[in-house]
């Protein structure tokens, strides 16, 4: 079911603004970054160059090159784990599963501190105090004259679906042992 | 002689007093929007127009393109004219547009748009413009609204009956309106009898790309052809053509060439050029004309062609007949399944309809009426197959509305006469303001018209709009015939002479509407893909500045080293990749024009410094809130 994950987004932080009543958006793949629709990525980094941020490479951005293998590993351990069908073994694997999406998370965070507070200061032309242009990690922001909206793509969710999948079998598997045992006593 | 001119004097006289009878009282009866017009032709702010109209400029030698039913003016596409908001004809990539044998020709007058049509239907891809003074047809692509490709027509006084297409877009046709010696030689204007000629040229159309390329000429009698139609359904394979000075006068036509009673519609069997055109019959004749496109690399390029296969109509049977037709006939129609092909007479006080299916059993039976110039005539009464008898005076043009009626417009009494195909009774008839010339119904020349409106295409308005001095606009004129009684609906002010025009419903063409040009696919020889390629050249004393522009800032932005004297080239890429972001560039004291330069698009400027100083230069489309900050300058030594 992971492996479904390569063919979707894992994150897609959607722009809106007035001037861009066709949409504007980043998709973020499992090895790659790309617009929610062709041209989106030039128009956000042609937009961002403007007020001073970072221009986007998918290509320079080293998580990309890291995270199919991440991933691959979390997938060929979840095979183990439904082979060997242990429930310490499942444990070890949700436990495995969590640190790595909280690390993809933080990550993701200080991915988007780093674009939204690192700004060449020459070119930050439009300063309003007290906001950054740091994108939310989930949820909804007011930057500049656009609303930034960050929320799983279908790959995330799949992602997510894996791992509640994973914990409702881990739970289940916790009240089968559990009532043999009240059976016994 | 004298007789027949006083009679025709004195019956013009009462025309022009009957007109302005009407006018007078015409006024009284109408009072513009009245009950739920407003509603009709009401698009709410945000949504979409039904239709796009394509209308003629005329004399302004372009193309407007309008909403309907709103009447809203959305764009000028610039055709045979230089314009200097987009720099068409300016810039160094669409000048070789408006090349000719006769040197760079910045104007014409546009007469006809055609929509390509597939099996007879409105396909959306390109809009076929002519340009009558130089003739010449302009092809439009309709995912860009650009202007990418012109013709030139050899052996041609004058592109009038043009640019009629056949129902596969398989030719544009361009006829000769004034008829000259051809080959072109120096003779007396009275030896008009002897030494002057007509052409009809058919040009193919590749169904792929477009692109046109003369296939071959008909040579036919020295007359005035006017506008044409092809057939289509069973008179797939033939065009015809109206024509008028029969009389073949060279002087005073406006009495001399109204002497016969009747005139022609001129019947072309294309299909069979078409077989002695591959039989290798015809000859080639020497002919010079320039092609000119838009190459891959968006870039114009003129080819000059020579030759061109001729067919004398005289020496083909079969090839060409006449349908004898009442006093000088003006429009030509042929009605959406195909078999009545409608004429309108300047002159005539009846509108004659021939059949084509008549059409064919007289000439199978050799109905003739004996020939004219090595032309056979066909019998009136043998081709006819009905008159509109008292439709209003000087009918022209015939629009179909799919549900078995004609639309005809009529100049001298200002109004619109509708009638039924068949009975050819007049069942409704309403006011134009003022002397309309072409109508149009969307599709209403193709195989299923979309009906719903009328256009009246008007050539003067006098007191409908605010005057503005001696010239006033000319203007279209939306009406209502969904129901028995046409009702107007909305006037709105044109461009130019409203010639004609054509529409289609919206979502032929709008969701084919491209919305930037892909920077990677950019393949003009000056286009830069980054910022870091801006650079200046300099060979000899030509040179070329290598330009990148992005919101907001010109690079290079400070040019240095260019003396007086030089040819200085801007070549200006917009590196942006977003929709409706053009950039402009103008640089002060330009004898030229801005650049006004698309999303991905690459084009140039010649500048020539004529004194020393440090000149700016700056955007000129409103781009973003640094727009005014985007400048620079460039710095000339003497
Ligand atoms: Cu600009």
């Amino acid at each position: 079911m992971l492996s479904f994950t390569y063919f979707f987004p894992l994150w897609e932080i959607t722009l809106e603004a007035p001037q861009y009543p066709e949409g504007l958006g980043l998709e973020i793949w499992i090895n790659q970054m790309q617009g929610q629709h062709p041209g989106d990525l030039n128009k956000i980094n042609n937009l961002n160059h403007y007020i001073g941020m970072k221009t986007i490479k998918p290509e320079s951005i080293p998580e990309l090159k890291i995270m199919p293998w991440v991933m691959r590993g979390v997938m060929l351990l979840g095979l183990l784990v439904a082979a060997t069908g242990r429930r310490s073994w499942l444990t070890f694997w949700l436990l495995i599963f969590i640190a790595v999406a909280a690390a993809g998370l933080v990550d993701f965070y200080l991915w988007g501190y780093d674009y939204g507070h690192n700004l060449d200061t020459e070119h930050a032309i439009i300063k309003v105090p007290g906001m950054s242009y740091q994108p939310p990690v989930i949820g909804a922001k007011k930057l500049l004259n656009f609303r930034a909206i960050s929320l799983p793509g279908i790959g995330g969710w799949i992602a997510i679906g894996s791992f509640t999948i994973g914990l409702l079998v881990w739970l289940w598997e916790m009240r089968r042992q559990r009532k043999p045992a009240t059976n016994a006593a | 002689m004298n007789a027949y001119r006083s009679i025709i004097i004195t019956s013009s006289a009462l025309l022009l007093l009957m007109l302005a009878t009407f006018v007078g009282c015409s006024k009284k009866q109408e009072v513009g929007g009245v009950g739920d017009a407003p509603a009709k032709v009401y698009v709410a702010p945000g949504t979409y127009d039904e239709f796009y109209a394509f209308m003629s400029g005329g004399f302004s030698g372009q193309v407007s393109v309008y909403g309907l039913p709103s009447g809203r003016l959305f764009r000028v596409i610039p055709v045979f004219g230089q314009d200097p908001e987009k720099a068409y004809g300016y810039s160094e990539e669409t000048k070789p547009l408006l090349n000719t044998t006769h040197g760079f020709i910045p104007w014409d007058d546009a007469h006809h748009p055609q929509l390509s049509v597939t099996d007879g239907q409105t396909d959306g891809r390109w809009l076929f413009i002519n340009g009558n003074n130089t003739p010449r047809i302009a092809r439009i692509d309709l995912t860009t609204f650009e202007t990418v490709e012109t013709i030139e027509i050899p052996n041609s006084g004058g592109n009038h009956g043009s640019p009629y297409l056949t129902p596969n877009t398989e030719y544009v046709v361009a006829s000769t309106r004034f008829s000259v010696p051809i080959p072109q030689k120096d003779v007396p204007i009275s030896s008009y009898k002897e030494n002057f000629k007509g052409t009809i040229s058919y040009i193919k159309v590749d169904s792929a790309t477009g692109r046109m390329n003369l296939a071959f000429q008909i040579l036919v009698p020295g007359i005035n052809y006017d506008l044409s139609r092809a057939g289509k359904g069973p008179s797939y394979g033939w065009s015809f053509f109206s024509s008028y000075n029969s009389e073949q006068a060279n002087t005073q036509l406006e009495v001399n060439a109204s002497q016969n009673d009747k005139d022609f519609i001129a019947a072309v069997n294309w299909k069979l050029a078409e077989e002695l055109v591959a039989q290798g019959k015809g000859e080639q004749w020497p002919a010079s004309y320039y092609h000119n496109y838009m190459d891959a690399a968006d870039v114009g390029k003129s080819e000059v062609m020579s030759g061109v296969r001729v067919l004398n109509a005289k020496e083909h049977p079969g090839l060409v007949y006449y349908l004898p037709t009442p006093k000088s006939p003006h429009g030509c129609d042929v009605d959406p399944s195909g078999e009545y092909i409608v004429a309108g007479g300047k002159l005539a006080a009846l509108i004659p309809v021939h059949s084509f299916s008549k059409l064919q059993r007289a000439i199978a039976n050799k109905d003739f009426d004996g020939e004219y110039d090595g032309i056979p005539i066909l019998k009136y009464e043998s081709v006819i197959a009905g008159e509109v008898k008292e439709p209003g005076l000087g009918p022209l043009h015939t629009e179909f509305d799919g549900l078995g009626y004609g639309y005809t417009s009529m100049f001298l009494s200002s109004e619109i006469v509708k009638w039924k195909i068949g009975t050819w009774e007049v069942v409704d008839r309403i006011p134009t303001y003022y002397s309309i010339g072409h109508l149009m119904i969307p599709g209403g020349d193709t195989k299923q018209p979309y009906g719903k409106y009328v256009v009246a295409l008007n050539k003067i308005t006098k007191d409908r709009y605010l005057p503005t001095g001696p010239e006033l606009t000319q203007s279209a004129q939306l009406i209502d015939i969904t129901g028995d009684k046409m009702k107007l609906l909305l006037d709105f002010p044109t461009i130019g002479e409203p010639h004609y025009a054509q529409a289609c419903p919206a979502t032929l063409i709008k969701d084919k509407s491209k919305r930037w040009y892909p920077i990677e696919e950019n393949h003009n020889p000056y286009a830069i893909k980054a910022e870091g390629d801006a650079r200046v050249e300099r060979d000899g004393k030509t040179v070329h500045v290598y330009m990148s522009t992005i919101r907001t800032h010109f690079a290079p932005d400070n040019i240095e080293g260019v003396k007086v004297g030089d040819k200085v080239y801007f070549h200006v890429t917009n590196l942006e990749q977003d929709w409706d972001v053009p950039h402009g560039f103008s640089v002060m004291g330009s004898t030229n024009s801005e650049l006004l330069i698309l999303p991905g698009q690459t084009r140039t400027i010649l500048w020539e410094p004529k004194q020393a100083g440090v000149i700016p230069f700056y955007c000129t489309d409103f781009c973003s809130a640094l727009h005014q900050e985007m400048q620079g300058w460039i710095r000339v030594s003497s």
